[in-house]
């Protein structure tokens, strides 16, 4: 049995890769995916389902929480099987839009990970190549809006 | 920290898949227990490849996947309870901790059926907050057995149902006097259907 320790670790270690999965363009995952060389079989334990989840917000992180709006999501659960068909890990996937095989994907790459014989080769081919892309694009994109920075201040009247 | 026991993870490897096609299966079933309710005593057969949850049969899998949701609380007797994480996970429905608070009511082994009148039996101007009660039976056969009459059957249609306990029919034709309050009956076995509505007089 694990201890609440290295439960909470493992839990934010697979918050993180999901974090990166989940905002991954489509094209990404499926070249991915198809790169993968051994690929395991597995069942769809839930197709993907396209829903709404309401998106709560708090001002400035004190406030009361409110209802911002909704948003469209679509989510999917798949089982990988191992030779025998014997179901060994459960990945859940969980996309913004529309995209039933984005969500698919999240959940097989999500179940892969979880496997400790295949998580450091998925890491290092999917998952940290796709991190560095969106730590990239960020910068990129705060370095853009920094240049465009207006500092407001008030002068003090010299009376 | 250490050395303490986290909660055990709930086990997802033991679930199973829902439909495989989820709004056509569920169309496909929903019309299929209309034709059954809307004809009691008629053995309908529910269309298509159907899963199967943990201690429930197939056309069972199929009522609560096609009308359970998060508005309705589900009830498991002893036999189903297998069935509750597979519901959770697939209807979101609410596992209800009495009969009297379930609007659909498995029960996998038909010989330990509570009292009937333990089941929600709706009131009077919402006869509608009522249990349907789906039953796991041994076999179904039209053609013999108690007749039943009513809205839905031209005459009188004989229904057996094998493994209901003995003086069933005596104790849900007590309810008859409460119409329109009452439960709504289906049976179940393997992926055949049979539906006795409150509407449903049975002669036996």
């Amino acid at each position: 049995m694990k201890s609440l320790e290295q439960q909470a670790n493992g839990t934010q270690a697979r918050q993180s890769w999901l974090a990166v999965l989940a905002k991954a363009p489509v094209a990404a995952l499926e070249a991915g995916w198809q790169a993968l060389g051994d690929k395991p079989d597995y069942r769809t334990l839930r197709p993907g389902e396209t829903g709404l989840v309401m998106v709560r917000g708090r001002i400035g992180g004190t406030g009361q929480p409110f209802n911002l709006g909704e948003m469209t999501m679509t989510r999917a659960a798949v089982q990988l099987l191992d030779r025998d068909g014997k179901v060994t890990w459960t990945g859940f996937g969980h996309v913004a839009g529309r995209s039933a095989r984005r969500a698919e994907l999240v959940a097989l790459f999500d179940a892969l990970l979880q496997d400790p014989a295949r998580h450091d080769a998925i890491e290092r081919t999917v998952v940290a190549p796709l991190a560095a892309q969106q730590e990239a694009a960020k910068a990129a994109q705060a370095g853009k809006v920094n240049a465009s920075r207006v500092d407001f201040f008030t002068m003090v009247r010299g009376e | 920290m250490t050395g303490l026991a986290a909660p055990a993870a709930f086990d997802f490897a033991r679930l199973g898949p829902g439909f495989a096609d989820p709004v056509g299966d569920a169309q496909r079933c929903f019309r299929a227990i209309l034709d059954a309710m809307a004809h009691p005593g008629a053995v309908v057969t529910m269309p298509g490849d159907l899963p199967c949850a943990p201690g429930l049969s197939p056309a069972a899998t199929a009522v609560a996947l096609a009308l359970c949701d998060i508005d309705t609380p589900v009830w498991l007797d002893a036999a189903a309870a297998g069935a509750a994480p597979y519901l959770a996970f697939h209807c979101g429905a609410p596992v209800a901790a009495a009969p009297a608070e379930a609007r659909f009511a498995f029960v996998a082994d038909a010989a330990m059926l509570p009292p009937l009148g333990q089941f929600a039996l709706g009131t009077a101007e919402f006869p509608e907050r009522s249990a349907t009660l789906v039953i796991e039976v041994g076999g179904l056969t039209e053609g013999t057995g108690p007749t039943l009459r009513g809205p839905g059957i031209r005459g009188g249609r004989r229904l057996s149902v094998a493994g209901l306990r003995r003086r069933f029919w005596e104790e849900r034709a007590a309810l008859a006097e409460l119409f329109p309050r009452g439960i709504d009956l289906l049976f179940v076995g393997g992926a055949a259907l049979a539906a006795v509505p409150r509407s449903t007089q049975v002669v036996e």
